[in-house]
């Protein structure tokens, strides 16, 4: 008889059982993805404390107004800070006008046609392909066949080619989140296209745009490979004074210093690295402070 | 008819729209340049060099006599850190994922969200530097024969690299997934690990494989960690802890000295970059399509 029953005498003990066993397994599972995301969290204060133990001693005035020397007491970034403001100051004017416009084209302006498919996946793989290659890119057109050679403009042009797809990708996304009755209520009073996009689109995507724009340019500072291709040199004691000068910039001057077994050159590789993030993450608070004003509108 | 008709020509509005679609048109051009750069050079390093020793060549000596062009032991050194990056990045990455999307509230998303962000932020000259000076030497306490320059602390600090990646990907992934599937199985008495392993993780597959896809091509096309922390040895080895090369390290170590133009070391970048440029390609191409399917499914 019992045979037929569902349910077999004792299997409601052994069920208990399993659903504790089962009960503990999303314990221990929820349990090891929480350590994992402290593991990954942890590593910022890893990285940071690592940092700032090595190179704070080192980071004074003089560090940051010496020029690079051969004795590590003496040596500076000042160079370095120079031409990463000349490479990221060039570098937004080329590419800030180049992506918005672009991105405001792929928005309002594109038909739906296979040319501009391609041009938006074309967007989207351009965004993953290595540094590196838009460095060897920047040596063979830039450098060597315009002859650019090794100025803070090569390296501003190899730079803006880097981050067009970001600044493309984020200005695009501001903009499509722009409601479609703000466009539609200016096209029936009468405005044109142009008119629509400048006095109406644009201004409603204004926070996105520029938080896109920031994060895109952190990305430039603190890129190494591209500028090492085109040359940029690692010694380099004078500021540039126009485009077309030699420079260096805060990350390759923090490569050149960690490449060297010395160990007070280590310490002065962490001491720019300390200034290097110190720009970014005040870029990156910019950043969440325009996105935040933006939303609360 | 003619009300609704604009009342002059407007000229300004056509320019505009050109130029507009210049600007565009301008990452198309890129694309093809660098195509087209990379196929010039790298037929002319053919014309030189065999394409059957170039790839399957066990010697990598471009530099020195007797010179010798295979890149074999360059793909080893790149193999090697795509595994160990791999061996960080995706568990902890997906699991990073798992918590954000399933487990954490609102206080903890919106810690541990920006963190992330930053990681992701952090040059990767600066990742470099914490492997040669945190990774290398708590490597060299654990092992004996850990040789100054190795993979397994450029892999480790380029796992760390993308996992912020791959954990808001996979977080995107799963997030995407209707919450009707979860409630479904919760209703019927799942626990929130049978859930999320049965019903959430399966869904979002395709979205995590492209995760996971991306975070290997960034991986391959990663140069300053793995320049500074790896070596600068061409060495066709599976072993982790010796000093290797990859193809990015070898294409910065050729641009750091002055190699003059139409030489043979300088065209072997263009073949080296032109194998790192069809891989990530392919890679990158996959995992959009992959991504672009997902959404098509739940969106």
């Amino acid at each position: 008889m019992s045979d037929s029953l569902p349910i077999k005498a004792g299997s409601l003990g052994h069920r208990s059982g399993s659903l504790k066993r089962r009960h503990l397994a999303a314990q221990l599972f929820k349990a090891m993805c929480i350590a994992f995301t402290l593991f990954a969290v942890s590593v910022l204060g890893f990285l940071i404390f690592q940092v700032g133990s090595d190179g704070l001693p080192w980071l004074d005035w003089q560090f940051l107004s010496n020029f690079p020397s051969r004795f590590p007491d003496k040596a500076g970034v000042k160079s370095a800070l120079y031409g990463t403001l000349w490479v990221v100051s060039l570098t937004t004017l080329i590419a800030l006008p180049i992506g918005v416009l672009a991105a405001i084209y792929l928005e309002d302006y594109a038909p739906a046609s296979r040319l501009t498919r391609v041009i938006e996946i074309n967007i989207a793989n351009l965004a993953g392909v290595p540094s590196i290659v838009y460095g060897i890119l920047g040596l063979a057109i830039f450098v060597r066949f315009l002859g650019l050679e090794r100025s803070v403009l090569a390296g501003a042009m190899t730079m803006s080619l880097l981050i067009l797809p970001v600044i493309i990708i984020s200005s695009k996304e501001a903009i499509s989140a722009v409601p479609s009755s703000i466009r539609l209520a200016a096209y029936a009073v009468g405005a044109t296209q142009w008119q629509v996009v400048r006095s109406h689109v644009l201004p409603a995507a204004l926070p996105g745009i520029l938080t896109g724009i920031i994060l895109a340019l952190s990305r430039a500072i603190g890129e190494t490979a591209p500028l090492i291709m085109i040359g940029a040199l690692t010694y380099v004691a004078f500021i540039p004074a126009g485009p077309m000068d030699e420079f260096t910039a805060l990350p390759i001057q923090i490569f050149n210093w960690a490449s060297r077994p010395q160990a007070e050159f280590h310490e002065l590789a962490a001491a720019g690295i300390i200034v290097l993030l110190v720009v970014l993450l005040t870029m990156n608070a910019l950043a969440v402070l325009i996105r935040y004003k933006g939303t609360q509108k | 008819m003619t009300l609704l008709a604009a009342s002059k020509n407007r000229w300004g509005e056509a320019i505009l729209r050109q130029l507009f679609f210049l600007c565009a048109f301008i990452s198309v051009l890129t694309t093809v340049v660098v195509i087209g750069i990379l196929a010039v050079e790298t037929s002319s390093f053919f014309a030189e060099v065999s394409v059957v020793d170039f790839l399957f060549g066990t010697q990598w000596r471009p530099l020195l006599e007797p010179k010798a062009y295979g890149i074999l032991p360059l793909l080893a050194g790149t193999t090697l850190i795509v595994v160990g990056s791999s061996i960080v990045a995706l568990p902890i990455g997906l699991a990073c994922a798992v918590y954000l999307s399933e487990y954490a509230g609102d206080r903890a998303r919106n810690i541990v969200k920006p963190v992330l962000e930053i990681l992701a932020g952090i040059p990767t000259v600066v990742y470099g530097y914490f492997a040669i000076s945190f990774v290398t030497p708590g490597l060299r306490v654990v092992f004996d024969d850990v040789q100054i320059f190795n993979a397994a602390s450029a892999a480790i600090v380029v796992g760390i690299m993308v996992l912020p990646m791959v954990a808001s990907l996979c977080d995107d992934a799963l997030r995407s997934v209707p919450s009707s599937l979860r409630e479904g199985a919760y209703s019927v008495g799942a626990t929130s690990y049978e859930v999320t392993a049965r019903i959430v993780v399966p869904a979002a597959l395709s979205g995590i494989f492209a995760a996971f896809v991306l975070a290997v091509s960034r991986a391959i096309g990663e140069t300053m960690a793995v320049t500074l922390a790896a070596g600068a040895t061409p060495n066709l080895t599976l072993n982790p802890l010796e000093s290797i090369q990859t193809m990015t390290a070898y294409i910065v170590q050729v641009s750091l000295g002055d190699t003059p133009s139409g030489t043979l070391a300088y065209k072997t970048l263009f073949a080296v970059a032109s194998v790192l440029f069809t891989i990530t390609l392919a890679m990158n191409l996959l995992a959009n399509r992959v991504m672009r399917k997902y959404q098509e499914v739940y969106e």
